[in-house]
């Protein structure tokens, strides 16, 4: 029944609301398997991008939690098919490993990964994708020794048509104004 | 709107935005964080009634009393630390209970922010998960727009506790004030324009339905559709029944209340939940203590919910129609839409179980033969020394279940209880709100013995204000509620509930407040009169039988269909 979902909110950009909202999952004692926040296309607009593992009866109600929220502006649920959707890892691997042989310039290009510095001790790698993929990255790498290792939170775009925060935003604007 | 600016310290923006709001009431206890806001109001004291409570527990609790029985958000202070910290039960209640409110508590200077400085205490983090917003204030300039705000989040939509958070240094700083008030803020959609769809479709359920039921909570009551839901029931026929937090929305002798849900509720609204083929449910939101086992909870029927709060929808019993609005709103265009219908037969239904429940368990409760006196019946004489008319406040337990079951009511915001946490030691001061917020109507206080002792000081300010609030304490000596429980399902084995009590009379009279003691049941309806017809505070303890039960009960985890009349 668990299965992965992504939920996202758009939010005003105000302090504490990472906390109001992470607590509607440690009050059910759900835990949040990743978690991305940064400002969305429009200024003082913040996105949220949290995946769970969760049935979709106890997602959906979290979800009306989270829009409860005063200061959400939206929030919904999607399954991974229904979006597009990416991790960054970044690995720590020692120069002297990438300059004895071509194995680690391979599996770079075979991951479709990219190398972002090289000093005279370490080279770091950037590879984005599903979380399984830049695992198996990690695990081809760590044959050679992977010094550091760091993957970020999940973000992800809907399929669906088009999604216009401004559009929703004006919107919102007429419905409170309609409010009779 | 005055437009006119000058400038003033932050500690007089925060008095004057309440004027502003049209507060003339604040509870409040001062402290260190919060002084330059009482140096502000002492300038105001024609215009703003501050009461001083003994425990800041005290105050938030008369505000929930002030707030429940006026409609108004209830307005309190306190200073940072413990006085902050002292609210949180309060808040939690409010929570729960849908109560608006607006809190301000003194916050250490905000360079002291975050340094474990005498007194601080992280209280946004501590009051996030039990108020609908909250924030915190640094720089005085956001005082008008903050209380502004605070002011339309707490009383709009579904209501409900906020905090403002003023550190020190904010309150000290001059402003140009200026007011203007909040009437929208962009994420927050306090409710929804009714859908024609949806109530086609659920009258179209109503006109059909064989057996339909209405229940309705307290959403009645906070959106002021108490003569449209009269309207709708009396439109279409239908019996409705009340959660504890809706009692008073329809007086109790109107023909088609067939009384309360619940654990402790009446018989024929338990039981006939599993029988109706369409419960229609208004402004509540299936608490387990109204609905007991969910899978075995109205299945055959369908359901239409109204419901300002969408987080309601389907949280705890799925809605074939979902009618999201103001109860009002809502109640309103349904009436205009459904037919005018009666129901005698299902309604006699509903009778035919008041008197099974009468003869097994009211009769005996209301009209005792037995020696000791009863709860119920002291509960039925001061409703009825009060013409059924009085404001209710209850504290928590048995003496709870008793008063909501037996007192009677003709006006709604008449019942002040703590419904959704079960707060003991809310009667008392929540019983000095509501009297100041009604105070030429009869408040009573119904407490027992132990919740009375959790609040027990704040005798000391209905005393200091003359707050003419009639306390009954119903004397069981035990922690009722819980013995009960234990007596039930424990073997008796009365694991710390007897309690050893003080003098009641001696101490109200400690405190200034009269007070007298009854055991025998001769003296019982004259001592209630006499209380009734004093000027001013009165304190009443009445011997209750130690070891009395609670009927109907719905046991833990049990059916509604369960409920059991006797042990
Ligand atoms: C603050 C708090 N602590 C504990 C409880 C658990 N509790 C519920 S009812 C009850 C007994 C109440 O006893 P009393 O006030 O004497 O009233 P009675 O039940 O006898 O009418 C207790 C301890 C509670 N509801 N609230």
């Amino acid at each position: 029944m668990a299965q992965e979902f992504i939920i996202s909110a758009y939010t005003e950009n105000h302090i504490g609301l990472l906390n109001r909202i992470t607590i509607i999952f440690t009050r059910r004692k759900v835990n949040i398997e990743s978690l991305t926040v940064s400002e969305s296309a429009i200024k003082g607009v913040s996105k949220f991008t949290i995946v769970v593992k969760l049935s979709e009866e106890k997602v959906k109600k979290i979800v009306q939690q989270i829009e409860k929220l005063v200061e959400v502006l939206k929030a919904f649920y999607h399954t991974n098919d229904e979006m597009i959707y990416q991790e960054v890892a970044l690995y720590k691997v020692p120069t002297e490993e990438l300059t004895k042989s071509n194995q680690i310039e391979k599996l770079v290009r075979q991951h479709s990964a990219r190398i972002l510095e090289i000093t005279k001790d370490y080279t770091v790698i950037e590879k984005t994708g599903h979380k399984e993929e830049t695992q198996v990255l990690f695990e081809d790498l760590n044959q050679f020794g992977v010094l550091q290792f760091i993957r970020s939170g999940r973000i992800a775009i809907t399929r669906s048509p088009i999604e216009k925060l401004s559009v929703f935003l004006k919107q919102r604007d007429a419905e409170l104004e309609s409010l009779d | 709107m005055d437009k006119a600016t000058r400038t003033i310290t932050g500690a007089e923006a925060v008095i004057k935005s309440l004027l502003e709001e049209g507060v003339d009431t604040v509870f409040g206890y001062p402290g260190g964080a919060i002084m330059p806001v009482y140096d502000a109001i002492y300038d105001y004291q024609n215009q703003i009634n501050h009461i001083l409570s003994r425990h800041e527990q005290g105050l938030i609790h008369a505000a929930q009393g002030y707030a429940r029985v006026t409609g108004k958000a209830g307005v309190c202070f306190a200073t940072s630390g413990p006085g902050a910290t002292n609210l949180i039960t309060g808040l939690t209640d409010a929570m729960m209970d849908s109560t608006p409110l607006v809190c301000i508590t003194g916050q250490v200077a905000s360079p002291l922010l975050g340094t474990d400085a005498f007194q601080e205490a992280d209280v946004i983090g501590l009051t996030m998960p039990v108020t609908k917003w909250n924030y915190q204030v640094t720089n005085a300039s956001e005082i008008p727009e903050a209380i502004a705000k605070a002011f339309h989040i707490a009383s709009s939509g579904r209501p409900g506790p906020v905090v403002l958070d003023i550190a020190k240094d904010a309150q000290f700083q001059e402003i140009d004030f200026q007011y203007e008030k909040c009437t929208k803020v962009r994420s927050y959609v306090p409710s929804h324009n009714v859908e024609p769809e949806s109530v086609e479709e659920a009258a179209k359920l109503i006109n059909s339905a064989k057996k339909p039921y209405v229940l309705f909570g307290q959403g009645v009551i906070l959106s002021g559709a108490e003569q449209e839901l009269k309207e709708f029931v009396e439109k279409t026929g239908i019996p409705a029944a009340w959660t504890l937090l809706g009692l008073s929305a329809l007086p109790t002798d109107h023909p088609l209340n067939v009384g309360m849900l619940g654990m402790h509720g009446n018989y024929g609204p338990n039981v006939k939940t599993n029988e109706c083929d369409l419960l229609i449910a208004v402004g509540m939101r299936f608490d387990d203590r109204v609905t007991g086992d969910l899978s075995n909870y109205a299945k055959q029927a369908k359901v239409i919910h109204i419901e300002i709060d969408p987080a309601e929808i389907n949280k705890i019993v799925p809605a074939d129609v979902a009618l999201l609005g103001d109860a009002k709103k809502v109640l309103t265009k349904l009436t205009a839409k459904v037919e005018a219908n009666s129901h005698e037969e299902w309604l006699a239904e509903f009778r035919a179980c008041d008197k099974v429940e009468f003869e097994k368990v009211i009769e005996k409760d209301l009209y005792p033969t037995k020696e000791k006196l009863t709860m119920g019946e002291a509960i039925r004489m001061a409703a009825e020394a009060t013409n059924n008319d009085a404001v209710l406040v209850t504290d928590v337990g048995q003496q709870q279940m008793m008063a909501s079951r037996y007192f009677k009511f003709s006006q709604s915001r008449s019942c002040v209880t703590s419904g959704g946490l079960g707060t003991m030691g809310f009667g008392i001061p929540a019983a000095m709100g509501a009297k100041i917020g009604q105070p030429d109507r009869h408040v009573v206080c119904i407490v027992g013995d132990g919740g009375f002792q959790m609040t027990m000081q704040e005798l000391g300010c209905i005393a200091q204000y003359n707050i003419g609030v009639k306390i009954i304490i119903l004397n069981n000596n035990f922690l009722g509620m819980v013995r009960q429980w234990q007596q039930l399902f424990f073997d008796r084995r009365y694991s710390f509930t007897e309690l050893q009590n003080p003098n009641f009379v001696k101490l109200s009279e400690a405190f200034g407040i009269p007070a007298k003691r009854v055991a025998e049941r001769d003296n019982l309806q004259g001592a209630i009169e006499e209380m009734i017809a004093h000027e001013g505070p009165y304190l009443l303890e009445v011997m209750v039988e130690k070891e009395d039960n609670v009927f109907p009960m719905v046991p833990t985890g049990a059916s509604v269909s369960n409920i059991l009349l006797e042990p």
